[in-house]
């Protein structure tokens, strides 16, 4: 075991695959000299090579496509997009290809790549910086998105997102890098995609979060332990595609509150999603109208003003206890 | 610091070898063997009659909408002729000859026009990818492809098919650029068929050619008569084994023309002139290598109503085959992901319950919900 943050725990889940498996590729911007903008792919070139750690010209589209096309030809390519920001330019490759190759071809030819993106605001960025639009990408059908939370879970998941027979996009928060450090156990590890993990466990709401803002979540735990004498349970998603329904259901069912939390902008957001499946699978169980923290319907601001139009422990603690209160 | 031309290390250059009336420069005509020479007309003649036949099959309603490449033949085979079985070929959707001739079974063509998804199933043993919709978006993956060829040093090279609208893509675009970049073993070839849907190609781009564009890119372009078979072949030949000896990508612009509608859902009368397709079918590529070969005593007529006669067979039992098609209401949910995610068990189960509602349980297919959950790598 050793304490690592989530940089170096992505570097690390890449730097086994690439040494395991010969298939795979980095592709992406200044990934490989400069060693990328956040440093996630330190040494790999230097370890493995320009044909595996690819410096690409300036065209997500084509890192996107070019890794479409790689799939074919039967290799495993790790798309970075430098920021979430610039992967709209991607968003036709992997509706039009990437998700869909394996329906169109009956599994003749499939699409297992992975698109990494930073995303998320909280790090004083400029503009385009720090958007949180993963509910673009799990609308589209045939992909995976997964958000990891934290060092551990980043290095398995992106492993597991790596060796998935299915494009996976892996939106990883930024803001999160190096904010703090886990211990990472020595030997791979692999986590299955799709399921949630209930950070916490307790009785009187539920709440639900991923990514990025489960840091806000969990700075919330200790006031309203301490101060409202409440026991929350936290479920960290770790994927909105799959979602895991059934951890999210079994929760609400017994504590019969929940609040959902995430940076995106609320409307058609990941919230509605988990709200409808609460609705649709735990309706007769809820003992208070569901609340609702993210991001408002506006174009998150610049650096300056963006603290107070991002999810944090104060708004988590007032929608808690309007729910346990209601 | 003088003013001074800069000279380019590429170069652009023209093909034309056979001209409308079968007349052929001699020096430059390909060496084919007679059997070579009829296997091509066939495979022209084969493209067209498939062509008009998916016509009348669209107007019975017996397929969707259709969009024919009456005229193109030869820009499609010539480069697919060229190919090894371990190339690889990245159509766009005007491709048939090139397609078939690939060994692309054509009631799966017959299909996919249809609105059956097998259609792009590409059969075991061919290296091609299905037809493509999104304009250009297949220059990419097209480059991908050639990239993977690159790293296993294997010798093998793809080849791409893009239209003249498909310049003005980004895609496009970024696809030549990455192929000049890196130096791989691309051959995109630009059906030039002066039409993209109701824009012209003057007004597509303000080049004079769009085999220019490769300078651009930092690779060869060569604009041929796309309607001149020995062209199209000897062009793509050479740029084929230069991509293989790792001499990098080239640009072949094949100036043809669009003779039929764009689909049959579009009316050209609206945007273009009788008269300009008169002038184009007077150089249509089948008459005009016809023409050459039967004054080459290389096909006469009785051998050509023979292969008419084939081709005539080939076709009705490929339509037969098609139609004898039952697709599986259920396919579509085995091939989302590899494994199937629980949210869609619960949609499939949704779905098979309103099927047995309609239709009284046959609806219901014989596939077992296990057996669609399986692994189907």
């Amino acid at each position: 075991m050793a304490q690592m943050t989530m940089a170096k725990a992505l570097n690390l889940a890449m730097r086994e695959a690439l040494a395991e498996d010969p298939t795979v590729l980095i592709l992406g911007q200044d990934v490989g000299q400069d060693e990328g903008v956040f440093r996630i792919t330190e040494g790999l070139l230097k370890e493995f090579g320009p044909e595996r750690v690819i410096d690409f010209p300036v065209a997500e589209s084509a890192i996107a496509g070019v890794s479409v096309g790689l799939c074919i030809a039967g290799y495993k390519p790790i798309a970075e997009m430098q920021f979430s920001g610039f992967g709209y330019h991607a968003f036709h490759q992997i509706e039009n290809h990437a998700s869909r190759f394996r329906n169109r071809t009956r599994g003749r030819f499939t699409c297992p790549m992975v698109v990494r993106m930073p995303y998320g605001g909280g790090i004083r960025a400029i503009e385009h910086h720090s958007e949180s639009r993963e509910a673009i990408w799990a609308h589209l059908p045939g992909l995976k998105v997964v958000i990891p939370s934290g060092p551990r879970n980043a290095r398995a998941l992106l492993r597991a997102s790596i060796f998935d027979p299915d494009p996976v996009m892996f939106y990883e928060p930024k803001a999160s890098y190096r904010a703090f450090k886990e211990e990472v156990p020595d030997e791979p590890e692999t986590m299955e995609i799709g399921k949630a993990h209930v950070v916490r466990a307790g009785s009187d709401v539920t709440i639900i979060s991923y990514g990025a803002s489960m840091r806000p979540v969990l700075e919330a735990v200790d006031e309203l332990v301490d101060e409202y004498q409440l026991d929350p349970e936290i479920i960290d998603l770790l994927s909105l595609v799959p979602l895991d329904t059934e951890t999210i259901t079994a929760s609400v069912k017994k504590t019969g509150r929940c609040v959902v939390v995430h940076e995106a902008p609320r409307n058609c957001g990941p919230a509605a999603e988990i709200i409808a499946r609460i609705v649709e699978n735990a309706l007769e169980f809820l003992e208070a109208p569901i609340q609702r923290v993210t991001g408002y319907d506006l174009v998150l601001p610049f650096f300056n003003l963006e603290k107070p139009y991002m999810p944090d422990p104060t708004k988590v603690i007032t929608a808690v206890r309007e729910v346990v209160n209601y | 610091m003088p003013r001074k031309k800069i000279e380019l290390e590429n170069h652009v250059e023209s093909l034309s070898i056979l001209d409308a009336d079968g007349n052929a420069d001699e020096s430059l005509v390909p060496k084919l063997e007679p059997a070579e020479m009829r296997k091509l007309l066939r495979g022209m003649l084969l493209a067209r009659r498939y062509d008009e036949r998916m016509l009348k099959l669209q107007r019975q309603g017996r397929i969707g909408t259709y969009g024919p490449a009456l005229g193109q033949e030869a820009a499609s085979l010539g480069p697919a002729y060229v190919l090894s079985k371990n190339d690889w070929m990245i159509p766009s959707f005007r491709e048939p000859a090139g397609m078939l001739y690939r060994g692309w079974p054509m009631d799966k063509l017959i299909l996919w026009w249809g609105g059956n998804e097998t259609g792009s199933s590409v059969p075991e043993g061919i290296r091609d990818t299905p037809i493509c919709v999104p304009v250009a978006s297949q220059c990419l993956y097209g480059a991908g492809v050639a990239w993977g060829c690159k790293l296993r040093g294997d010798g093998t090279v793809a080849l791409c098919f893009v239209g003249d609208g498909g310049t003005s893509e980004g895609d496009f675009h970024e696809a030549m650029n990455v192929a000049g970049a890196f130096n791989l073993p691309l051959v995109c070839v630009i059906q030039n068929n002066q039409w993209a849907i109701s824009l012209p190609r003057k007004k597509q781009t303000a080049s004079s050619t769009l085999a220019q564009k490769a300078l651009a890119y930092g690779f060869n372009g060569i604009q041929v008569d796309g309607n001149d078979i020995f062209a199209v072949l000897t062009a793509a030949g050479e740029a084929v084994d230069r991509a293989r000896r790792g001499g990098g990508p080239t640009l072949i612009e094949a100036v043809t023309y669009r003779l039929g509608v764009h689909t049959t859902a579009d009316d050209p009368k609206k945007y273009r002139t009788e008269d300009e397709v008169e002038a184009w079918k007077c150089r249509d590529p089948l008459a005009r290598y016809y023409k050459y070969l039967k004054k080459h005593g290389i096909l006469d007529d009785k051998a050509r109503d023979m292969m008419e006669e084939e081709i005539a067979e080939e076709i009705t039992a490929a339509v037969e085959k098609a139609e004898r098609y039952e697709p599986d209401v259920l396919e579509p949910w085995r091939y989302c992901f590899a494994t199937m995610p629980n949210f869609l068990e619960g949609q499939l189960e949704e779905f098979q319950a309103y099927l047995e509602s309609v239709s009284g349980g046959e609806g219901r297919s014989n596939h077992k919900r296990s057996e669609l959950s399986e692994n189907v790598h």
